[in-house]
């Protein structure tokens, strides 16, 4: 009775509060200007509000603490080293390259700007010569300039893979293809700059001479890897725990595992810095060792947002989409999740069989098994992300995956099956992390699909983390006999060379950490990614991706389960919030802002 | 006395070596037998072989397990100096490790959440104590009422209901329900209170699981202690009845709680895991769980032998304990 | 129940029906009955005695006869400190210097405990607390009943270790019981009964865990502090030759009751009761040069549950039929005098049992 009564109480309280605020606020704004995306200005701005466009960007105020938690702490913050997607979106608050991501939502977002450099690249030498100036009042956090040097520098970071392991390595591969440069550790040069490939006559000048031309070498110039770290600030194996910022925020304290707090870097300059808006004081980030208590803390509004950006786990998800569903963002991950089959292992040398599970393989319990349309995904028809240039999306869909054959086709896959000359079928094992409930769910649904065609599977469920090991090496793949393999793949940048090359070229199978599962060796594919590095135009470059993609399709070995979906929390407090696909659809965290300061 | 000591201590330390071998056996032979790459898993999404072999050198991977062992233990004395690629990485004595997962050595990372950890312990130690051992002197001598018989249900339960359970349950009404307390961590050096008030609730959810425990095993001590022939003499030289229970019967019923608060405290503080990562407590058993996730060796290696150690002096302690309470045992 | 209470009056005879005694101890009617699932168990049904100060009751009987629980009794053990289980039922009176204890409040013969009555246990080793030293035990036992300071009590330990022939009392004073041998724990546990100088110690078969030549010193301890601090003295035993010397008077127990009574000397020289016959039958003798054989009495303690009817000994009792018209089998023999201040329980007449011990069994001891 008596906690009744204070609760009717305090709802009283509380709505009369409401009602003052709404006077106020109606008052002050003159009652016309309403937010252009709808949603309130108190609260959440609406389920999709900010998938792929801007969801309150007129709200956002300078100032407060922008609270990130996390379930999993980044593989480093070293700008050389880290490698998961979140680390990059979040590494724009502490680090500058000479070209970013544009901060604009949706497809824009996979576009570049020019960061520190006054511009984009000017090409010459077709394609082979890349040259920037930086900008007037770039200063690292001690106020000091930012060079060329210091730029050239921290690329070169990226050779000493000894130290600095675990990054994306494209820069080396394309910028010296021979492995003759050592590292800046290993430099005998005094400046330790004795890369050939990179030139810096001038401290504002930059020029990189590329041995052979690659047409996403920008891309990669605007990968986190790419940025510029100060030679006697470098702590090498150690710069993760402190990096030296060139952002607007700079590092105040960081535990691994526990939290990390970035404050205002006072030596940036707004001036020097043509995207990043900078309106929050302060970020936190704290990690849960359990992703349904850092669910709950969304959910209960002491966190803004996830920094993982990889969806709500399945119990915060349901009661998110039942009580908060303003609060929610449905956007694309750029991550396809699909079946591949190693041609290496009998009876998938014949494209036939392998067509033979994709016709049998019942594609809506797929989808249903990655979560559904909105959890998981629409199903995916083939394997080019929506977000990269020269994507059809479900438009292009050769084996009617999401059209007539959705629910599986026994005939047509018994047909297949004649054509492979294994008529009554075959026997086989699906390879799937042990660590991903989801996988093995689509694994069974795969098998249980198959069974009705007369391929009877196996499940072998491997260990996740020692995926580059047992999956990675194609020799225990074929001794094992795993002949189909459950993985995803997302985009490092958005085109087909950031996201196919290492999964079709067969310059890219590896004894070790391959991740070309298919073994494809097709010299049409080889042939069409050489042309594509080489094409300079955007026109021309769409193209090709889109043939390699229909080249890969065409030869059966992939089977597309979704073109990935996630569900992701955005708090009511949040402005200026929006998806990004040069993040595969995370949100730009460089530039989200807080309502209130308080 | 003094002897009693000497033989112990240096049975612990025989004993530490023989757990630092075993653990050391364990983490280093293992993968190996296993075929589990532990290097290539440091290396990025396109490992090149000549950086996971670079990186299998840094660890030190590739060398003899004899001279791991060797590096190892001089490290502990002597610190030790990690050098690859143009790289140095000092890590100074005590030296248990260094973690190439998060640039870090591991012994600051234990001493860091060492105290987060023991104070969950001995927080929860000092509840579990008060309640179950009340408890379970209550029902002893109230057997057959009604309160023995509801007290032992509950301690029923408090024994088969795990942790994850209670701690959810408690977290999702006090916290996120009823708004009592925020759930949040705050370090015993920033704020007393703040302290306090986080960690209420996770000593609570684990001396519930405990106080059940000694409860029982309290009842039952009890109740074979008041029929000691010594209990009878108490009485028969006009003692008090609470003298009677309070001190003789109680300091002989301490033996076995003894015995178990070692044994549990020891383990405890080697990680609550369970309660450490259903709370969020920065402590050795949540940094023992993301080490496994991210595969971080010498971390768990780290953890594993502060956890080992932590048995060894807990019931080192409790053996001197036991020495002081029971003076039979001072000549065994 | 009829037959229960007037054979209890009856029982009570030997002590008259006037309340106000004029004994220093007084024991009257006195019944301790524990209740189980298995039945009522009557370990005490029905005892009278007294006792006066400065003389040595010796109360004998095989296990099971009683003789713990009437002296437990005696001291409120049996309702102090029983927790949750079903409690004993005692009725009777019992006068200890002018107070009745059973009707008295618990706490006035709590503080009797220890200081006007103490117990010596059948094993000190495990009377005694282990945890705790010797001195500290005895400080205790001192301190509750008197209001001095550590160190002065702790000078009376000492001097009652002295007192009873402990070596090097000052030493010993701080050592724990299983640092003692067992003749040392007695006597230890001995000063500590004795260090409030109660007027009446009972000693519940004080030497039976003990080596026999240190049961003699122990007895001699016994008897010798008796006379010094002029105590009445209980001693229950199984062997009569423990009380042979020590007791004035000795009370025969079997199944919960007196089966006889009487000064020692005629207890010995001039038995009355079978069942008296068969313990001094089985009682070892130093003092004959020759004894044919140990006569133990045959069969096995009366259950207390389903006490046999009329006389609880006859079904061991070699001379159950020598009365007429099967008597022992139904009726409950009652204490009648056989002497002065000697009583048996038993149907014989006076003469067939003068002739079956003069004839029959005193040869044979």
């Amino acid at each position: 009775m008596t906690t009744q009564r204070t609760s009717g109480r305090r709802k009283q309280a509380w709505a009369a509060v409401a009602a003052v605020a709404a006077l106020l606020t109606t008052a002050a704004c003159g009652g016309g200007d309403s937010d252009s995306n709808g949603g309130s200005k108190t609260g959440a701005a609406g389920f999709d509000a900010a998938n792929n466009k801007v969801a309150q960007a007129s709200l956002a105020k300078k100032g407060g603490t922008l609270k990130f938690g996390g379930a999993q702490d980044a593989d480093s913050w070293d700008t050389t080293r880290g490698y998961y997607g979140f680390m990059w979106n979040f590494s724009r608050y502490y680090s500058r390259q000479l070209v970013t991501n544009k901060t604009e939502p949706g497809k824009a977002g996979a576009e570049l700007t020019p960061d520190l450099a006054t511009g984009l690249a000017k090409v010459t030498d077709d394609g082979k010569t890349y040259t920037y100036t930086l900008r007037d009042g770039v200063t690292w956090e001690d106020g000091k300039p930012i060079t060329s040097k210091d730029v050239k520098y921290g690329i070169e970071r990226v050779w000493a893979q000894d130290v600095l392991s675990g990054g994306p390595v494209y820069l080396k591969d394309v910028l010296d293809p021979k492995g003759e440069y050592k590292g800046p550790y290993k430099d005998t040069s005094k400046d330790k700059l004795g890369l050939k490939a990179i030139e810096t006559p001038d401290d504002k000048t930059i020029v990189f001479k590329l041995p052979a031309a690659n047409s996403d070498f920008e891309d990669m110039l605007g990968l986190t890897s790419a940025s510029p770290v100060r030679q006697d600030k470098d702590t090498k194996s150690k710069y993760g725990l402190k990096p030296f910022s060139s952002g607007p925020y700079k590092f105040q304290s960081y535990s691994p595992g526990k939290d990390l707090t970035l404050v205002r870097n006072t030596e940036w300059k707004q001036a020097s810095d043509p995207i990043r808006k900078a309106y929050p004081d302060k970020i936190t980030v704290q990690f849960f060792s359990d992703a349904n208590q850092l669910d709950q803390r969304l959910i209960n509004g002491d966190l803004d947002l996830d920094i993982n950006q990889t969806g709500m786990s399945p119990q915060g998800r349901t009661t998110a989409l039942k009580q908060h569903k303003a609060n929610l963002d449905n956007p694309v991950t750029g991550y396809i999740r699909y079946a591949t089959f190693p041609q290496s292992v009998a009876p998938f040398n014949n494209a036939e069989c392998r067509k033979a599970v994709i016709y049998g393989a019942d594609h809506v319990s797929l989808q249903t098994a990655r979560g559904g349309p909105i959890a998981g995904g629409d199903i995916g028809t083939n394997m080019l992300p929506p977000s990269v240039a020269g994507a059809e999306g479900q438009k292009y869909d050769p084996y009617e995956i999401a059209g007539a054959n959705k629910k599986g086709n026994v005939a047509k896959a018994k047909e297949a099956l004649k054509a492979c000359g294994k008529p009554n079928g075959f026997s086989t094992t699906i390879a799937v992390r042990n660590n991903k409930p989801v996988e093995v769910a689509t694994a069974q649904s795969l098998q249980a699909s198959l069974k009705k065609v007369g391929i009877n599977a196996q499940i072998d469920q491997f260990d996740g983390s020692q995926t580059s090991g047992i999956i990675g090496s194609p020799e225990n793949v074929k001794k094992k006999g795993y002949g189909i393999i459950i993985m995803g793949w997302g985009p490092d940048f958005p085109t087909v060379q950031g996201y196919g090359m290492p999964l079709w070229d067969s310059k890219y199978i590896l004894e070790s950490g391959n991740n070309n599962f298919a073994m494809i060796k097709d010299k049409t594919i080889d042939g069409l990614f050489d042309q594509y590095v080489t094409t300079l135009d955007d026109a021309g470059k769409t193209k090709i991706a889109t043939e390699i993609n229909h080249k890969v399709m065409e030869g059966g070995y992939y089977l597309p389960f979704v073109f990935e979906k996630f569900i992701n929390w955005r708090s009511d407090r949040l402005a200026n919030v929006y998806t990004t696909d040069g993040y595969s659809g995370m949100y730009d965290f460089v530039n989200l802002g807080l309502k209130s300061t308080t | 006395m003094l002897a009693y000591l000497i033989r112990r201590l240096f049975a612990a330390a025989v004993m530490l070596v023989v757990i630092i071998l075993v653990v050391f056996g364990i983490f280093f032979l293992v993968p190996k037998w296993a075929g589990v790459d532990i290097a290539s898993s440091f290396v990025g999404k396109q490992a090149d072989p000549a950086a996971v072999e670079a990186v299998r050198q840094k660890l030190g991977l590739s060398d003899p397990i004899y001279a791991q062992v060797w590096e190892f233990f001089k490290g502990i004395f002597a610190g030790r100096t990690y050098a690859a690629g143009g790289d140095v990485t000092h890590c100074s004595a005590p030296c248990f490790g260094y973690s190439f997962r998060s640039e870090q050595a591991i012994w600051p990372v234990l001493t860091d959440r060492f105290p987060v950890t023991l104070g969950l312990a001995l927080g929860a130690a000092v509840l579990w104590l008060i309640f179950g051992i009340a408890a379970g002197v209550l029902s002893a001598l109230k057997r057959g009422s009604i309160w023995d018989r509801g007290a032992m249900v509950v301690a029923l339960s408090g024994v088969s209901l795990p942790i994850y359970f209670t701690g959810l349950l408690s977290l999702s009404v006090f916290v996120f329900g009823l708004g009592w307390f925020d759930g949040q961590y705050t370090p015993l050096e920033e704020s007393f209170t703040g302290w306090f008030g986080g960690m209420i609730l996770p000593w609570i959810t684990l001396a519930f699981l405990y106080a059940a425990m000694y409860a029982r095993i309290t009842r039952a001590t009890m109740l074979e202690i008041l029929g000691e022939d010594y209990i009878r003499t108490a009485r028969a030289k006009g003692l008090k009845e609470q003298t009677v229970i309070g001190k003789h019967a109680m300091r002989s019923t301490m033996t076995p709680i003894l015995t178990m608060l070692g044994m549990d405290l020891g383990a405890l503080i080697g990680g609550a895991i369970l309660t450490e990562t259903t709370f969020n407590l920065p402590g050795l058993g949540q940094a023992v769980l993301n080490a496994i996730k991210n595969q971080d060796l010498p971390v768990i290696l780290g953890v594993t032998l502060i956890t080992s150690l932590a048995v060894l002096i807990a019931n080192l302690v409790v053996d001197v304990l036991y020495a002081v309470i029971d003076p039979r045992v001072r000549l065994a | 129940m009829t037959e229960l209470s007037k054979t209890g009056a009856a029982l009570g005879e030997p002590t008259g029906t006037s309340p106000a005694p004029t004994s220093f101890l007084e024991v009257r009617d006195l019944k301790v009955h524990f209740p189980t699932d298995d039945g009522l168990v009557k370990s005490v049904d029905g005892l009278s005695f007294q006792l006066e100060k400065g003389k040595t009751l010796g109360i004998v009987g095989e296990s099971g006869s009683g003789k713990s629980v009437t002296s437990l009794g005696i001291m409120g053990l049996h309702t102090a400190g029983q927790y949750g289980k079903r409690k004993a039922q005692i009725s009777g009176e019992i006068w200890l210097n002018g107070t009745e204890l059973l009707s008295a409040d618990p706490d006035h013969v709590r503080k009797l405990r220890g200081r006007d009555m103490a117990m010596i246990f059948q094993d000190p080793l495990s009377a005694l607390h282990p945890y705790y030293t010797i001195g500290h035990q005895i400080v205790e036992a001192y301190r509750i009943h008197h209001k001095v300071d550590k160190k002065t009590a702790k000078r009376r330990a000492v001097e009652m270790l002295d007192r009873v022939g402990i070596p090097q009392p000052d030493k010993r004073v701080d050592s724990y019981p299983h640092e003692f041998s067992g003749g040392m724990r007695q006597r230890a546990m001995i000063a500590m009964s004795l260090v409030n100088n109660p007027e009446l110690l009972i000693a519940d078969e004080p030497t039976t865990a003990l080596d026999v030549t240190v049961q003699a010193q122990i007895l001699d301890l016994i008897r010798d502090l008796q006379k010094e601090f002029g105590s009445a003295v209980i001693i229950i035993t199984h062997d009569l030759g423990v009380v042979a010397e020590l007791a004035d008077d000795i009370l025969v127990m079997y199944g919960g009751r007196c089966v006889e009574r009487g000064p020692a000397e005629k207890v010995f020289y001039e038995p009355r009761h079978p069942y008296t016959w068969g313990l001094l039958g089985s009682m070892p003798r130093l003092d004959r040069e020759q004894q044919e054989r140990l006569i133990p009495v045959k069969g096995s303690p009366p259950s207390l549950i389903n006490v046999p009817s009329g006389c609880a000994f006859n079904p061991r009792c070699p001379y159950a039929d020598v009365p007429k018209d099967n008597v022992t089998r139904t009726v409950r023999p009652e204490l009648s005098e056989v002497g002065s201040r000697h009583w048996a329980a038993c149907h014989m007449t006076q003469e067939q049992r003068e002739r079956i011990w003069t004839e029959e069994i005193a040869p044979k001891l």
